[in-house]
């Protein structure tokens, strides 16, 4: 067992962890943050797909003892008592999710491409969620969500990396 | 004036839990529960000679490890044949854990039960299982040859044979005067949910019950299934259906294994386990779909109307046929399309294999069927140098032709009979959108830059919203929320959104105070399951049903409490009034109150309905004679026969002329079913379905090597489009409603997958110059095509040239 202090979605957090546990095993059991999900056992899903310090990245594809004195940022993270975040508010206007087993990954991936891509291409955008599978909408609204979101004020930043201590 | 929701783009009620991280899948569920892991079958064929399990004790945190063996006789027995069938002469299913024999790779030998997954898997990697190998069938052509057999006792491979012949086909043959045969293959996909099955189960040994949550298409079928497996009274048993991240057929098949073991094991251990599949094991053991050899002979005239269709289908349905042969039914009826051959036959074979058992995936053997007929219309068009929407035109079943009756029977047993649809101008739509007519100039500019673009075209028809029945309760709290549940389950379709327009219709309140619960069998005991686009139609017609008694109960208490006819009086957002004086009103919430006689006042609200407000006649009794307390009603939909829709496709693509890299430019979508509740829906279906097939014609196969081993079972190596890989999709729709229900709905969930692998073929060929006889196709395979050709053309040059 190794001690790792972690901030997550703006809490921080200390526990121990079995060296091979992977990010998303602890985001998911130890935390129960289970909005973070698991698509795949390869990395080529993104469902899993979380900030770590402000950059996207697959959490099946990161073990929890890498993030120790790290920030992480989950899709449970985005929305403030605002409201939700710009790129949540877009996929539900645009029905760019169906089962939504998908969508936190994307959600996540999408507002890094924006971070990238702050006024994106539709090609930026396919190119940017090439990583991400979606087996219900068949992409077509998720491009158009982020293509609007891009207009939205604020679409690329995430909240909790401002609440951080 | 309430304004209709159905109809209108209402956005979806699921999203706010679904965008913040707050669904719940299976795996979300169950924090504290013990985790199952199983041992599966290296081996596509083999005896089992030996179960070592010593080692896996070893580990730390083991709780229980389970062969056959350890199964009581219920459990022993093998899994349903679901669906019987007279031709289905040779079923055969697997059992729940392997005892002597496995016939595919994935197949569950050993359930190990731990503390946590990790401790789980350490412990499954410890069973020794030693296996006496047999020799595999892999492939249809392999099974067809039968040289080996998948099953001891079924030599031929054979699990199920069935010719179904509208007209004498041979004598429309012989007289026809033109003929052409076509050999075609579709290779295997699969559903591939972002979220593969899972259960977990919570037995309660004080009140000897069970309940479970399954990722599953149909929740009242598991828990039928589990409680005649565990000898539960169904009464000791409820299972929900969570969020569920997606399905496409493979989570309607039931009950699998896991769905089995996961709550025998939580009752035999007193403690709740969970079961959450992993990719690889969803590629291995779970299901597939698609694969077919078929032979088309058509015989038409010099118009191209076909005189005499004679089709034979080699159907690959895997090691074991739990679900029957629904798919080759399927393929065997819906081939027909659009269209009307003077005669038809469809034989086919449904054929064991050493892999993973074949069972509906959106589309459910259509896709197959659409790829017969529309390879054959090209072909036919290319024979007669006619335009491939003319031939089509020629042959379309007409609007005056309807109700259409083909002859022959449907997966549901029932008729194969169109209640309605416009093929003609479907397809008008269709070339107008894509720009049929003007392809042609397009053509000529692409081929001046060096650029190879073709068209293409598919049509088909889906049978859709098939019964027997599904039902919907309605509840009116006393709050004035309304409370709705149906039995089937949703996995993305927006159920909670659509269900919800309608009862806000049918009921006359807002949107906004209706509530939708699906796939729970606490709320709805009697329903049968997500497939087959049947979901709005049947749960749709159901809840609106449900809603219909609600509100005559409603209006009957109002009239009573207005001194008021029922007849005069309107509801309109939760408030009932007396049409043209609105003042005389009493709201839905205090009819909930007042339905309901009451000893006891919980709240101010209630006090309305005890038995000193005098609210009440003393001549007659609280509640009348055949009437029941509450503000709440049930309906069921249960149809004569499925309902059709349709729809048309067209694409243009680019294939590269030196990689043969395949672009699709354009995809069009002409698509009509019926009414649509919420159009943003159906064109996110369609759009989703689309993307599917694209998959499935240009990326996607299984690819098993000679000893069953399926050698891609990752998205690494199994090739799930991304972002980059669909392009826009245009879409247009015919409202053509259905005359069979009340709300003219039919079904849309798999028409976006149906025709595309037959339109892309279409295009692809119309790019080349070549026929396209098989799919998928890849970028190498058309190379290949390309060189094979090449090869052909310049030998048989040269043979002129020996001349
Ligand atoms: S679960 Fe992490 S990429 Fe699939
Ligand atoms: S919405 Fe279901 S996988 Fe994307």
């Amino acid at each position: 067992m190794t001690r790792i202090t972690v901030t997550v979605d703006g809490a921080k957090y200390s526990d121990d962890v079995e060296p091979r546990t992977l990010l998303v095993h602890y985001l998911r059991e130890t935390l129960g943050k289970v909005g973070t999900v698991v698509g795949c056992d390869t990395s080529n899903c993104g469902a899993c797909t979380v900030h770590l310090d402000g950059r996207s990245v697959k959490s099946c594809n990161v073990l929890a003892v890498q993030v120790d004195g790290h920030e992480v940022t989950t899709i449970e993270g985005l929305a403030t008592e605002a409201g939700l975040h710009p790129m949540q508010e877009s996929f539900h206007e645009h029905h760019a999710l169906q089962c939504g087993y998908c969508t936190p990954g994307m959600i996540m991936q999408a507002i890094d491409v924006l971070n990238t891509h702050p006024d994106p291409t539709e090609e930026q955008i396919r190119l940017g969620l090439e990583g991400n599978l979606c087996r219900c909408t068949g992409y077509h609204n998720i491009v158009k969500a982020v293509a609007a979101a891009a207009k939205a004020p604020g679409a690329a930043a995430v909240s909790s990396s401002k609440v951080g201590d | 004036m309430t304004t209709r929701s159905i109809g209108h783009s209402v956005q979806r009620r699921e999203d706010p839990r679904l965008v913040t991280g707050n669904g719940r899948y299976l795996d979300d569920l169950g924090r504290d529960a013990l985790a199952a892991a199983f041992v599966r079958s290296p081996h596509a064929h083999a005896t089992i000679t030996g179960i070592d399990i010593t080692d896996a004790w070893e580990v730390d945190g083991v709780e229980a490890i389970y062969t056959f063996e350890d199964l009581d006789e219920l459990m022993a027995r093998p899994l349903p044949v679901l669906i019987p069938h007279p031709a289905l002469t040779h079923p055969r299913t697997c059992l729940a854990l392997a005892d002597t024999e496995v016939n595919h790779v994935g197949e569950p030998v050993v359930m190990v039960v731990a503390r946590d997954r990790y401790v789980a898997e350490d412990a499954a990697a410890r069973i020794v299982v030693s296996y006496e190998t047999k020799p595999v069938v892999v492939g249809v052509a392999a099974a067809r040859e039968a040289a080996l057999a998948v099953h001891d006792d079924v030599p031929d491979n054979v699990a199920a044979h069935l010719i179904q012949e509208v007209g004498d086909v041979d004598a429309a043959l012989a007289c026809s005067p033109h003929r052409l045969t076509i050999p075609l293959t579709i290779e295997r996909s699969a559903c591939m949910p972002m979220e593969g099955k899972g259960v977990y189960a919570v037995w309660d040994r004080d009140d000897a019950s069970m309940r479970m949550w399954s990722s599953t298409q149909t929740s009242t079928g598991v828990r039928a299934a589990v409680a005649a497996r565990l000898g539960i009274p169904l009464a000791r048993i409820q299972c929900m259906a969570p969020d569920v991240g997606g399905g496409f057929g493979v989570k309607i098949n039931h009950p699998w294994p896991e769905e089995l073991l996961v709550p025998w094991a939580a009752r035999a251990l007193g403690r709740p386990v969970k079961w959450a599949e992993d990719r690889r094991e969803h590629f291995v053991s779970s299901a597939h779909e698609r694969q077919q050899l078929q032979e088309v002979e058509v015989g038409f005239d010099d118009d191209g109307r076909i005189l005499a269709l004679d089709v034979k289908v080699w159907h690959d349905n895997g090691a074991y046929t739990p679900y029957g042969i629904i798919v080759p039914i399927i393929t065997a009826t819906q081939l027909l399309g659009p269209y009307k051959p003077g005669t038809y036959r469809c034989e086919f074979w449904s054929l064991y294999t050493n892999t993973v058992i074949v069972t509906p995936y959106r589309g459910a053997g259509r896709p197959q069927g659409v790829f017969a007929m529309e390879r054959t219309m090209d072909a036919i068009a290319a024979f007669l140098g006619k335009d491939r929407t003319e031939v089509r035109s020629t042959n379309f079943i007409l609007p005056q032709d309807m109700p259409y009756d083909h002859g022959l029977m449907f997966q549901d047993g029932r008729p194969l009979k169109y209640d309605s649809g416009d093929f003609p101008a479907s397809l008008a739509k269709l070339k107008a959108l894509v720009g049929w007519d003007d392809f042609a100039a397009y053509r000529e500019q692409a081929e001046a830059e060096g650029r190879k673009v073709g068209l293409g075209i598919g049509c088909y028809v889906e049978g859709t919203g098939v019964g027997p029945y599904e039902g919907g309760h309605v509840h009116v709290e006393t709050s004035g929320q309304v409370f709705v549940a149906t039995g089937l389950t949703s996995q993305g379709q927006g159920h909670e959104t659509a269900f919800a327009q309608i009862v806000a219709d049918e009921l006359g309140v807002r949107f906004e105070d209706v509530h939708v619960t699906t796939g729970d069998t606490r709320r709805m005991p009697y329903a049968v399951g997500t497939f087959a686009s049947r979901a709005a139609v049947m749960s749709g017609n159901a809840v609106a049903a449900a809603a219909k008694v609600v509100r005559e109960k409603a209006l009957r208490i109002a009239a009573d409490a207005l001194e008021a006819n029922p007849d005069d009086l309107e509801i309109e957002d939760g408030v009932i009034s007396v049409k043209g004086a609105p003042d005389t009103q009493i709201s839905l919430s205090t009819v909930a109150v007042l339905s309901n006689p009451l000893r006891y006042a919980f709240d101010d609200a209630a006090k309305a309905a005890t038995q000193f407000a005098g609210t009440f006649d003393p001549d007659k009794p609280p509640v009348a004679e055949g009437d029941e307390p509450g503000l709440e009603g049930k309906g069921f939909y249960s149809p004569t026969q499925a309902t059709f829709a349709n729809g048309m496709h067209a694409a243009i693509v680019e294939t590269d002329p030196v990689t043969a890299e395949i672009r699709i430019l354009r995809y069009c979508v002409v698509h009509d079913c019926g009414v649509m509740i919420n159009p943003l829906i159906v064109e996110g279906q369609v759009h989703g379905g689309v993307a599917q097939g694209v998959g499935g014609a240009l990326y996607e196969r299984m690819a098993y090597d000679e000893s069953g081993q399926l050698l891609n079972a990752s998205f690494m190596d199994f090739l799930v489009p991304y972002a980059s890989e669909v392009p826009f999709i245009e879409t247009d729709h015919l409202e053509t409603p259905s005359p069979l229900n009340p709300l003219g709905i039919k079904g849309a969930g798999e028409a976006g997958t149906i025709p595309v692998s037959a339109v892309l073929a279409s295009a692809i060929e119309d790019a080349e110059g070549f026929p396209i006889l098989s799919m998928p196709i890849s970028p190498s395979e058309l190379w290949e095509l390309r060189r094979q050709r090449a090869s052909a053309a310049a030998h048989s040059a040269t043979t002129e040239g020996d001349r």
